[in-house]
């Protein structure tokens, strides 16, 4: 496995990261944040991200997309993290397009996804309904009907529900909340009736919807793959989207140690640079080794995405446990290093915490992975 | 097929048939294989592996064909690297020479020098050690005493150097020692020499954990012709620090030795599953920490590999001793505790001696404080 990024992939590394640098970044965050934003992102902002066919990389050449690489998507991703760069990229383009690659059938993927190609659809993954994700604690069910099914039920924390075109849904067909049989996957347009949204403002500025579904009518050709045997393909979304985070979460560490060593050298106290302390260094310097070896788990992660090497969920598990880790460490110690100036709201670097936590949180936190990289490690 | 598809394959057949069935097993720490003239080989195939790899260069894989190296190309060296791995081959040879004094010889060295020193580095005829640390000379090395007059043709050394590794077992010393004592760094130079040498004597140090290769070594009018000086005289401390380089890079992978078991399969050995999970839950959770850590650390140590072919990787050395040290004193820790007091005894092989040798990881070879110093001040620019 070749660790290092190839020509193309570190082309769209600084594509990606001179147009964000120059069009993201806090202060356009600041700036939804404070006009209050209904939708949380910039549309503008979005527009010009379909127009550099960002929402097309992951999506194969034969449906309309670039058929580029994890690793090359992932570059986008961790760039997002550097300017907090909110937009329908994430939920669409890696983890609609994962399941819709993973479970739709050939009609359902020509169908959609040169849409998405074309930034004509957005979609959403309705999976969790508990404060601390878990992808088998699903209530929400369905009931067949003549033709389909009737949806009942809630969903909470969903990342882009309140504008998305389209939701993805996952749904009890049978079994109980924990069993790993019995789920099911469905795509249900926003605007079906019995579908009612609301937002919630998050402390990352971003939007998260809670969802009821009450006797919602869902037609046979709008499941997503086999009847109950959702979780496989889910899982296998799941994991590329948590290696997707940690590639964002590594992006909100690296800015944040870059933003920290700036300060540091900026900052004057008993008459010199407060970086010339060596309780200072010391401490920027494990940050920057840390970073260092969050790197190299999230090239590797993403490149067995590409490669179809190793065992996924372990991967995807390591992947986002050392992100979390560090993305934790990072965005705390660079408040500390600020000092006083790190606690306002007028400095930039509350944000990246803010963003941090939440990503770190959405499809599990470090602790929700070791545990499950134990239990798939056999102890 | 590409030509390193057909090296992959020749390199698998040629070890497939040539690497001896008691050489692909896991290596206890007391078979691994020295070389040098007084060395004991604990059986005939690990001699006959030593042969036969040191024929093809294979102990020095990327080292010039002209001294006996293997001549292979960094990609080739890797790809026998994972061939080698694959087949739980044990290294050939452990040696300061292929790993510390001959990248430098062959780097800075004179075109005799090299031809003096290489072939018997690459054979594991001449084992090598390492002259740096003084009594007085720690963390900051380049304020060593070590004196070396100038005689014309020669030099006599008087000093004393401690924490030389395997001196009471070495043929050769790699030593630092100032020829210029109106500079500190500029009056540095590194000398090879004989440790048969006249007015050298070696007294083991015993440590926490019990004996340890550890010696402390006199020089007392030592003699040491000029033409074992590698590099310039007085430009020691550059080639030093190159060597400081490599060696951390080596102790970066100090934790990396294949075991029969893992860390963890111990553990469930020792305490035992319900449902499924190890009994102790706190425990569990450390150990997939580690896990996962110590891969991060291992797939960092491959990118900074791969990277080096495009950029220079120099001070990210500091970051692979820094963490690959840590990790190993994790580990040693986490056996501990796994297997309680049965790990605590005073046996020869104890693994409470592993684990109290492992607390000097992170002083050895740099200490981890010295490590941060320098990827603030060199990597991050803080000072």
């Amino acid at each position: 496995m070749q660790l290092i990024l190839n020509e193309e992939e570190q082309m769209v590394r600084e594509s990606a990261q001179s147009f964000l640098t120059d069009n993201a970044g806090p202060s356009l965050l600041r700036e939804i944040r404070d006009t209050n934003n209904p939708v949380g992102y910039s549309q503008n902002l979005w527009q010009q991200m379909i127009e550099l066919g960002w929402p097309s990389l992951l999506i194969p050449e034969q449906y309309g997309g670039l058929g580029s690489s994890h690793v090359a998507m992932g570059q986008l991703m961790e760039q997002t993290g550097n300017n907090l760069a909110n937009s329908p990229m994430f939920a669409t383009a890696v983890l609609g397009v994962s399941i819709l690659l993973e479970a739709g059938s050939e009609q359902q993927r020509a169908q959609w996804l040169p849409e998405i190609a074309m930034g004509n659809l957005t979609l959403a993954l309705a999976l969790d309904e508990t404060p601390r994700p878990d992808p088998l604690n699903i209530a929400a069910s369905v009931t067949k009907s003549t033709g389909g099914f009737i949806l009942n039920g809630g969903k909470s924390m969903v990342v882009d529900g309140q504008i998305a075109d389209q939701l993805i849904v996952s749904a009890r067909s049978a079994g109980r909340p924990g069993d790993s049989g019995g789920i099911s996957l469905f795509l249900i347009p926003r605007d079906t009736p019995g579908i009612e949204v609301s937002g919630t403002l998050m402390m990352d500025s971003r939007i998260t919807a809670n969802i009821q579904f009450s006797d919602v009518t869902v037609g046979k050709d709008q499941l997503i793959g086999t009847l109950d045997q959702g979780l496989v393909p889910l899982t296998a979304a799941l994991n590329i989207a948590n290696i997707h985070l940690s590639a964002e979460l590594l992006g909100v560490a690296s800015e944040c140690l870059q933003r920290t060593v700036r300060y540091l050298k900026e900052r004057k106290q008993f008459g010199v640079n407060i970086g010339s302390f060596q309780a200072l260094q010391h401490r920027a310097a494990t940050l920057w080794s840390d970073i260092e070896l969050c790197k190299s788990t999230v090239l590797a992660a993403l490149r067995s995405l590409d490669d179809s090497a190793g065992n996924a969920s372990v991967i995807a598990s390591a992947s986002k446990v050392k992100a979390c880790k560090v993305a934790q460490l990072a965005t705390n110690e660079s408040i500390q290093m600020h000092g006083g100036i790190g606690m306002t709201d007028e400095f930039d670097i509350g944000f990246f915490i803010k963003r941090a936590r939440i990503a770190q949180m959405l499809f599990g936190d470090h602790r929700y992975h070791l545990n499950r990289y134990a239990e798939l490690s056999g102890y | 097929m590409s030509d390193l598809m057909t090296f992959r394959e020749d390199t698998r057949r040629w070890l497939e048939e040539n690497c001896p069935a008691s050489m692909r097993t896991y290596m206890p720490e007391s078979e691994k294989c020295w070389g040098g003239r007084d060395y004991v080989f604990s059986s005939d195939d690990q001699k006959l592996w030593l042969t036969r790899m040191a024929d093809r260069g294979w102990t020095a894989p990327t080292f010039p064909k002209t001294y006996g190296g293997g001549g292979l190309s960094k990609d080739q060296a890797k790809v026998l690297k994972e061939e080698l791995a694959a087949i739980t081959a044990r290294a050939p040879l452990a040696s300061m020479g292929t790993e510390m004094i001959g990248p430098a010889i062959l780097e800075f060295g004179t075109e005799a020098l090299k031809q003096q020193h290489l072939p018997g580095i690459i054979r594991g005829e001449i084992r090598w050690c390492q002259g740096y640390s003084e009594p007085n000379a720690g963390s900051d090395l380049a304020g060593l005493q070590a004196n070396a007059e100038d005689r014309g043709d020669y030099f006599v050394i008087n000093g004393q150097k401690v924490w030389t590794s395997y001196a009471d077992k070495s043929d050769w010393m790699f030593c630092l020692v100032k020829t210029n004592t109106t500079a500190k760094h500029g009056g540095i130079s590194l000398v090879l020499f004989d440790m048969k040498s006249p007015g050298v004597t070696v007294r083991p140090i015993q440590l926490i954990s019990g004996r340890s290769p550890f010696c402390e070594t006199f020089l007392d009018n030592v003699r040491v012709d000029k033409d074992q000086v590698v590099g310039e005289i007085n430009n020691g401390w550059a080639i030093a620090k190159y060597l400081l380089t490599h060696e951390r890079e080596m102790l970066g992978r100090i934790g990396n030795v294949p075991a029969e078991k893992t860390v963890a399969q111990r553990a469930v050995e020792s305490i035992g599953t319900k449902d499924g999970h190890l009994k102790d839950s706190v425990l569990r959770a450390e150990l997939a920490e580690w896990e996962i850590d110590f891969q991060s650390h291992q797939l960092t140590i491959e990118r900074v590999r791969d990277e080096t072919a495009v950029a220079s990787v120099g001070n990210s050395s500091a970051m692979l001793k820094l963490y690959g040290t840590q990790l190993n004193q994790r580990r040693r820790e986490l056996l501990i505790a796994s297997e309680g007091f049965n790990a605590m005894s005073w046996s020869q092989d104890s693994e409470a001696r592993l684990w109290l040798r492992s607390k000097g990881n992170t002083i050895e070879g740099g200490t981890s404080e010295v490590q941060l110093n320098i990827i603030a001040k060199r990597i991050l620019g803080l000072g």
